[in-house]
């Protein structure tokens, strides 16, 4: 066994081990014991990430087997971990980001109790045990016993503040969405096993030829519902806004950096199956590119910090999938690695802003920061250049990538993914502008209060913000320099079906400038518009149903949620009140009814007790010689 | 005489018997009715036993059929004596109690 085998475990131990310490000493441990325990959990299995994206910088893949995990017959599956350059990517990105979020997460949530403390850094740290289970797994079991961990931490920690109401039933409708990507998930398992009889990645993709075009097809779709459910993607995605109810350090790393990504990691490592199916790609384009759309508008005219961070995130994932759809897999991991730097650095900064404010989410009562809150105004402007994907900032290069990729694939898929860009860079900086610039709007006394965040805070925003801008530089595209992609080479042997494109350089330099242009205009017009006359009123028209994410929410709650509450009620009151409980009531009433007719005749006069006996012996006896013995015999005497 | 005559007797005997049972009050009479349908049954034990061995004498003079009849009469006799005493203790243990030997007060036990 290679070294790399014999420490790999340890990557999810240690979050393992932490979340078992706080989760059972959370009435003993102090505010700080707790922290370090669980900022010292992760901060050990990043250092171990370190050093195995080390061991498979070269190239090098690995399965570490290590029980099996069912085993019957001949059906096996092994609990084995896959250690290769897609999976020790996402480790970098889920401890190193998970690292600074926790840190954060010590300040931020200070406030709490140390009891409430410790419950949230136990959850916080078996999400992380769950997230590297689900990108370590070696075969498509394990990665769901990961995948169905970090759906449980995410209902956790959405309802981490469970005294209020609201909040429960966005965690509620978290876990009922996730549900039914995870069916699909499931059935594409099921599926997987029926046809190839494994599940272990390199046995399913060194058979994934022998599949029929239409097994592939159902599979890859069933596995992309999956995807659709974890990474927010229409229609299962009104579950991430909602989500924003738990603490923003919880926004920041479940849903923007790492959970809500799992989807793309599924897809890009299951790249061969969809390089068998063209219907299961283009699905995936069309509905990644309809998503990134869609939630750009509903972004647009939100007015609470958060919410357009989440539609936002949602957004950014629909481009994640445009990148896969297309085949570009690389474009689509860096961007998931790009967008994790970005999205939670302004998660953060928006968090700071939260703290600062006293727990005020509006921005239409906010504005005028600017000079109170020095570093996390600065922060929040690289995050939101860079997600506006201007250059040389990280975003640009991992947009440009999949809309290159897209262009390649259809010139139009490119317009709508620049409209989109175009879009992005509006919201985010009418976002910007409009807490940042301006007159402070809230009250006085928060006025008053509002300071700089301690370092806790901000030293992992200023560690993101160094990421935001020169994280894009791993993927510089060849127009600038050959071979200079690193991410590219470096993923080269887990993506085998990137579908390589090649465009004139000169087309290439065309399209950046139009994208670069048409995002630089948005972002230049929001501030100008934003910065000194804010949005404050009531929207109207079409702003109203933006507003209103365009009644999503409410056609989803008419066509399902209703019937199914009707078809609930009327189950209760008709098949279970009156059918059920009159059978089983009717017979209790019956044979108490029965009871107090016979009752009756129990009447204590010995006179009738003898009545009936003899009229009984008499009819017991001609029943008995019913054959006409007794008549017989009285017939014979009388003769 | 014929054993027609004795059916018919018995038969009348039991039935006032029954009848007596099922329409007096009064504890004694309803016992008197019951040792009067024994004494109907007994009756007819006894005029069975003696056709029976009749003719079976007539056939052989050594036989010994129908005498077990006569036997049942005097274990009956036996039983029904036993039977009145431990009744007539318990219609003086009644009488005792509620000053009558009318069988419609023994209902305490109903409730």
């Amino acid at each position: 066994m290679n070294n790399v085998l014999h420490f790999a475990w340890l990557v999810p131990f240690f979050p393992l081990l932490g979340f078992l310490v706080n989760g059972l000493g959370r009435n003993k441990l102090s505010k700080s014991a707790v922290g370090v325990v669980g900022c010292g959990a992760v901060l050990l299995s990043f250092l171990v990430s370190v050093w195995i994206f080390l061991q498979v910088k070269g190239g090098n893949t690995y399965v570490a087997e290590y029980f099996p995990f069912i085993n019957s017959a001949d059906f096996k599956i092994p609990f084995a971990f896959q250690i290769d350059q897609l999976s020790s990517l996402f480790l970098l990105i889920i401890t190193g980001i998970g690292f600074l979020i926790h840190l954060y997460s010590t300040a931020y949530m200070h406030e709490e109790n140390s009891a409430h403390f410790a419950r949230f850094f136990a959850y916080l740290n078996l999400f992380v045990f769950s997230m590297l289970l689900l990108v370590m797994g070696a075969n498509y079991v394990v990665m769901f016993i990961g995948w169905e961990g970090v759906g449980l931490c995410s209902y956790l920690l959405i309802g981490y503040w469970f005294g209020n109401d609201a909040y429960n039933y966005a965690a509620k409708k978290a876990f009922v969405m996730n549900r039914i990507g995870d069916l699909g998930f499931l059935l594409a398992i099921f599926w997987m096993l029926a046809k190839l009889g494994t599940v272990s990645y390199g046995a399913v993709f060194s058979q994934a030829a022998e599949l029929t075009t239409a097994d592939a097809t159902i599979i890859a779709i069933l596995l992309f519902v999956g995807a659709m459910g974890k990474s927010a993607q229409i229609p299962l995605y009104t579950w991430l806004p909602d989500a924003m109810a738990g603490p923003t350090p919880v926004s920041a790393l479940i849903h923007a950096a790492t959970m809500v990504t799992a989807g793309i990691y599924m897809i890009a490592r299951s790249n061969v199956l969809y390089s068998l199916s063209e219907v299961a790609q283009h699905l995936v384009a069309i509905v990644g590119l309809a998503t990134a759309l869609f939630a750009a508008t509903i972004a647009i005219k939100q007015n609470d910090i958060k919410k357009v961070l989440a539609y936002s995130t949602v957004s950014q994932l629909g481009y994640m999938f445009l990148g896969l759809g297309v085949g570009a897999y690389t474009g689509a991991v860096f961007h998931v690695m790009t967008h994790a730097f970005f999205k939670a650095l302004l998660f953060l900064g928006a968090g700071s802003v939260i703290h600062a404010m006293h727990h005020e989410q509006d921005i239409r009562k906010m504005g005028g920061l600017k000079k109170k809150l020095p570093i996390t105004h600065l922060t929040f402007l690289l995050g939101c250049i860079a997600i506006a994907g201007m250059p040389p900032f990280s975003g640009f290069f991992s947009k440009d990538e999949i809309l290159a990729a897209a262009y390649a694939h259809n010139p139009i898929y490119w317009g709508l993914g620049v409209a989109g860009a175009a879009m992005t860079a509006f919201y985010m900086f009418r976002l910007y502008a409009t807490t940042f610039f301006g007159e402070f709007r809230g009250t006085h006394e928060q006025e008053h209060h509002v300071h700089e965040s301690p370092s806790a805070m901000t030293i992992p925003l200023m560690v993101l913000a160094l990421l935001s801008v020169v994280g894009g530089f791993i993927g510089i595209p060849e127009v600038f320099a050959k071979d200079a992609h690193a991410l590219h080479h470096f993923l080269s042997p887990v993506l085998v079906t990137e579908q390589a494109h090649t465009m004139e350089h000169s087309t290439e330099y065309m399209l950046m400038g139009i994208s670069v242009a048409i995002a630089a205009i948005a972002i230049l017009y929001a501030i100008n518009k934003f910065s000194k006359k804010p949005e404050l009123g009531e929207p109207a028209g079409l702003g109203n149903v933006l507003a209103n994410k365009w009644y999503v929410d409410e056609l989803y709650d008419a066509v399902v949620v209703k019937p199914l509450h009707g078809l609930s009620v009327v189950l209760k009151n008709v098949v279970e009140r009156s059918g059920i409980d009159g059978l089983v009531n009717g017979t209790g009433k019956l044979v108490h009814y029965g009871s107090r007719q016979l009752r009756l005749l129990q009447s204590g006069q010995v006179g009738a007790y003898l009545l009936a006996m003899i009229l009984s012996i008499v009819v017991f006896m001609l029943v008995w010689f019913n054959d006409g013995t007794i008549m017989n015999l009285l017939n014979k005497i009388v003769k | 005489m014929p054993i027609n005559y004795y059916i018919f007797l018995a038969m009348a005997l039991f039935s006032i018997g029954v009848i007596g049972v099922l329409t007096r009050r009064n504890a004694i009479i309803i016992f008197m009715c019951i040792e009067l349908m024994l004494n109907a049954v007994n009756l007819l034990l006894v005029a069975f036993s003696k056709m029976h061995h009749g003719a079976a004498v007539a056939a052989d003079a050594a036989s010994q059929v129908g005498v077990d009849g006569q036997l049942f009469v005097f274990f009956i006799m036996v039983v029904a004596a036993a039977e009145v005493s431990v009744g007539l203790a318990i219609i003086v243990m009644m009488y005792r109690n509620v000053h009558s030997v009318d069988i419609n007060f023994l209902n305490r036990l109903k409730n």
